[in-house]
């Protein structure tokens, strides 16, 4: 284990030097478009319109919409310079807890430009799309085989939205049944992702609360003291938020089954057992998957994401439209809920085709059993992590095996003056990205992190070296290497109260004074 | 494995470290019987020229927009996108950042993200708008809860002439929501009379324009009657470049505008990713759903950009939040602003102008087909076609000859008795070649 120095001399003044232009070297300060752009400037040349007759009616717009425009050399520095401002996995490691930042291949870019999929429209002819439907059905293939379920519903957009399409399958499963007015219950762990209440709630559901045990995980038992006849459904993530497998969720699975609930598994750290263990071996009615984290489809500054929902035989029937059906060679898509029990439709066309593309490359780069060794090498960097930090810094639960994520939480910074916030916003000065910091918020001043199976031993090892002697220092009672953090980042810590106070959410014209 | 750092030794000097034999040692809270004893039933990794190979292969399978003369819209179109815009969506930092949790190290992000929220508030003459959606119909779904939430109202009506697969979006969630949705006839000629229809018991009346059938629809006194009633006017495009050419829907009286993003710099991909725009007025803002990037100052009061109003979001309120979203479609919203930076006022102009005119062209030609019939009087770059037999049938036979020629409104409304009807869109990227083979192709097949 590498045991650095502090690099970093406290500096003098707690600003940073000041320049003429408020460059510092590589980083480039850079106006908003709106202060250099101009109404008259294009970037893009656009043959004159054929004179026609307009059939516009009286609706064409007379007032100016007050767009700048950059010419395109202003367009490419203008974004190029942003860019530099970010943050990315592809250039450090980017530890955020139950986002998952590993390696997205370049190789998977490509294939998501091919012209036979890039440039394909959601309502041309099916019979101009073969290769298109017959993707989508090798894709929902490997997530069956994956989760050993027997269906999937392909279109929601995101994990959330997946979250949402498997609580609408489950209460139509419910009215199906003609439970509707009785079973309006929604059982949610406290350490769960805050997209879960909010869904149950969307539909119309109360949430009942379930306690964790002192370990972090949820008891079965609890479970049973929760359930009552109104009980709908359980939504659990398993490994949860926690970074904990919920070793009694084959007997939450069957005491809800017993009790006449759905089984909602959170499918956000799927990451961990892909290959190496299958939900539908848990006793789950439905999972979303988020294909952006298990499999590695670009994050893009937040998005977009894509959340395929894998079904249990009960909830099959009810899964949203289209979906695909094998007619004897060919694949059809089914458009129309009509004379089906599907709940309707969730987006306007198929779902995210341009992830579909790059999870699937990513699968087949993989193989069944590179997939395994993922999930596996996952769970070892985060676990020699925690191997190599247990002794400067402490956990909520106790030391003990965790799965594709590690959580500490800030007791061991007690009585030094430093906050999870200090210590994140100094792994920065570091050049790290800091973990995912105060969630789960069943954690005091958590941080959680998620190393993934893309960081080379080495970089674990900085990485850990890194966090040691920043732990060593707020040990120290080294303040000042922290509240004032970061100091060598584009900007300095950012007033969020103010953000939210005065909400300025749009550049607006400065008045002539 | 080509992606895995790890080497054999690797991983036992880290299990040495953790004082376990073995990974499978770290799996044992899960119940044994679930885990899985052999390796599943799935091919063998690739490399990299075998992947690409096979999707080569499915992609060949498939008659992509730039192959054929094409004229397919209805919710999606296609246009050019410059090449600048696609190079800058793939730098790393952009392409390979998440959500800005650390605004000091996330700037860019936040940056264009402000960028875009003021493009869009521009573009739909809205005073507020957030950082995107995940498409046109879901925005419009939340944009329905969201006049919920304003008006303390859980009724809404939606116009006929409102895209079906948004319709069919909206109705989902509503029904499993317990809130209740009248929809109104398909619209074929713009004739329907919403205003008869609003009452004070509507927390919204959803309104599409240009509308699914290519028409162009005056809001002014429907926003009258809504307002008069207490409730919102939600209006939606699907066709963000009609937006260049069309007084905005704010100009005329909206109080939500919602509606899809992928025209301007984002590619047609078979349904998605897609980026929804959603806009609002200021005294609603709060009830708004989605991201929301805001500017502040730093340490050293320099101008600075963070995510903001967060506590109406899930993570905070859990199960009292605006919405379920946790997300936006940032790169795609990304594509866009970089687009229409590009565009600026005077290009988004013009081509909303060549759109217009070649769409104009088109049916003009069209209108001289015997036994042929353009429904629409007024349209921007779509518009109806009555045609004699079956559109769909038609529609294929004209695929059969190379040309992409519409979307079939039975399609899209597969019991409303409309299958004579068709919706062809132009673009910029038609050509007089173009549309002299949809010409020639139309009459061989009817």
């Amino acid at each position: 284990m590498l045991d650095r120095p502090a690099v970093v001399e406290p500096l003098d003044d707690d600003k940073t030097p000041a320049t003429f232009t408020g460059n510092r070297g590589l980083d480039q300060e850079e106006p908003l478009i709106f202060e250099i752009g101009r109404v008259d400037a294009t970037g893009v040349d656009i043959d004159d319109p054929a004179p026609i007759a307009t059939r516009l009616g009286a609706l064409e717009r007379t007032a100016p919409i007050g767009l700048p425009g950059l010419t395109e050399p202003e367009t490419m520095r203008h974004y190029v310079r942003l860019s530099r401002k970010n943050y990315s996995i592809d250039a450090g490691l980017y530890p955020l807890g139950s986002c998952t930042m590993k390696h997205n291949p370049r190789s998977n870019e490509k294939i998501a430009r091919y012209e036979g999929f890039a440039d394909l429209h959601p309502l041309q002819p099916q019979s101009t799309a073969r290769g298109a439907l017959e993707l989508m059905q090798i894709l929902a293939d490997w997530l069956m085989t994956l989760t050993n379920m027997p269906a999937v519903a392909m279109s929601p957009k995101a994990g959330a939205h997946g979250e949402l399409c498997g609580m609408m399958a489950i209460k139509s499963a419910i009215a199906a049944r003609g439970e509707s007015a009785t079973r309006n219950v929604v059982l949610i762990p406290q350490s769960a992702h805050g997209t879960n209440p909010a869904t149950a709630a969307l539909l119309g559901f109360s949430v009942r609360v379930v306690p964790a045990a002192p370990d972090g995980t949820v008891r079965a038992q609890a479970v049973k003291d929760a359930l009552a006849p109104d009980v709908a459904a359980i939504m659990l993530t398993n490994p949860n938020t926690c970074g904990l497998f919920e070793r009694e969720i084959v007997d939450i699975a069957d005491a809800l089954h017993e009790a006449g609930g759905y089984f909602y598994c959170d499918g956000a750290n799927f990451n961990a057992i892909a290959g190496v263990a299958r939900p539908g071996d848990f006793g789950i009615d439905a999972m979303h998957i988020n294909l952006h984290k298990t499999f590695s489809t670009p994050h893009g500054g937040g998005g977009p994401g894509a959340g395929p929902v894998v079904l249990s035989e009960r909830l099959a029937p009810f899964a949203p439209v289209p979906f695909i059906r094998r007619n004897g060679d060919s694949l059809q898509l089914v458009e129309d809920a009509e004379g089906t029990q599907s709940f309707g439709r969730l987006t306007a066309f198929h779902g995210q085709m341009g992830m579909f593309v790059r999870a699937l490359a990513y699968m087949l780069a993989h193989g069944g059993d590179g997939l395994a060794q993922a999930s596996k090498d996952a769970v070892l960097s985060a676990n020699y992590v925690r191997a190599s930090l247990r002794d400067v810094m402490t956990q909520p639960f106790g030391d003990r095996i965790c799965m594709h994520e590690v959580l500490f939480d800030d007791a061991w910074l007690r009585g030094t003056g430093v906050t999870t916030l200090d210590f994140a916003k100094a792994m920065i000065d570091e050049g790290y990205h800091p973990m995912t910091i105060y969630f789960p918020l069943v954690a005091h001043g958590a941080m959680l992190v998620e190393p993934t199976e893309s960081e080379s031993k080495a970089s674990l090892d900085l990485f850990i070296a890194t966090l040691r002697d920043l732990a060593r220092s707020a040990k120290a009672g080294e303040v000042a290497r922290f509240t004032p953090a970061p100091r060598l980042a584009p900007r300095r810590r950012v007033d969020e109260a103010l953000a939210a106070r005065k909400p300025v959410l749009r550049w607006e014209a400065k008045a002539a004074s | 494995m080509r992606y895995h750092p790890l080497s054999q030794a690797d991983r036992s000097a880290m299990l040495a470290a953790i004082g376990v034999p073995s990974i499978e040692a770290l799996y044992a809270d899960a119940p044994h019987e679930t885990l899985l004893k052999t390796t599943l039933d799935l091919p063998n990794g690739k490399s990299e020229l075998d992947v690409e190979r096979f999707f080569a292969r499915l992609a060949a399978r498939n008659m992509p927009a730039s192959r054929a003369p094409f004229f397919v819209g209805a919710g999606a179109y296609k246009h050019h996108i410059p090449a600048s815009v696609d190079h800058l969506i793939q730098r790393s930092e952009f392409l390979t950042s998440y959500t800005p949790y650390q605004p000091e190290i996330s700037q860019g992000t936040l940056q264009y993200l402000f960028e875009f929220q003021t493009q869009v508030a521009l573009l739909t003459g809205m005073e507020v708008a957030n950082a995107s959606m995940y498409d046109g119909s879901t925005a419009t779904a939340e944009a329905v809860l969201m006049a919920h939430r304003v008006t303390k109202r859980r009724k809404a009506l939606l116009s006929g002439g409102l895209h079906p697969h948004y319709a069919e979006v909206v109705r989902t969630i509503s029904r499993l929501a317990e809130d209740d949705v009248e929809t109104m006839a398909p619209d074929v000629r713009a004739a329907e009379d919403l205003i008869a229809r609003i009452d004070d018991t509507l927390s919204c009346v959803v309104v599409q324009t240009p509308d699914v059938f290519g028409n162009l629809r005056d809001l002014t006194k429907i926003a009258e009657a809504c307002h008069r009633n207490g409730a919102l006017l939600v209006a939606v495009f699907t066709e963000a470049v009609s937006l260049g050419l069309l007084k905005s829907p704010g100009a005329v009286g909206a109080d939500i505008v919602v509606g899809e993003g992928q025209s301007i710099g984002n590619s047609l991909n078979f349904g998605g990713p897609y980026v929804g725009l959603f806009a609002t007025r200021q005294e609603f803002l709060r009830q708004m759903p989605g991201r929301l990037a805001g500017e502040s100052v730093d340490a050293d009061g320099r101008r600075s950009y963070v995510l903001t109003l967060s506590t109406r979001e899930q993570h905070i309120r859990r199960d009292k939040a605006t919405s379920n979203i946790c997300t936006n479609s940032g790169l795609c919203a990304l594509a866009f602003t970089i687009h229409l930076t590009l565009l600026g006022e005077a290009g988004l102009t013009r081509l909303a102008r060549v759109n217009h005119a070649n769409a104009v062209l088109l049916a003009h030609m069209l209108a001289n087909v015997p036994n042929v019939e353009v429904l629409n009087e007024t349209f921007f770059n779509e518009f109806t076609l009555r045609v004699d037999g079956d559109a769909a049938a038609l529609i294929e036979r004209m695929a059969a000859r190379g040309v992409l020629a519409g979307v079939p409104v039975s399609r899209l409304l597969p019991h409303a008795g409309l299958d004579d009807l068709l919706l062809v869109a132009a673009t910029e990227v038609n050509t007089q070649e173009d549309r002299d083979a949809f010409v020639a192709a139309f009459k061989e097949s009817l």
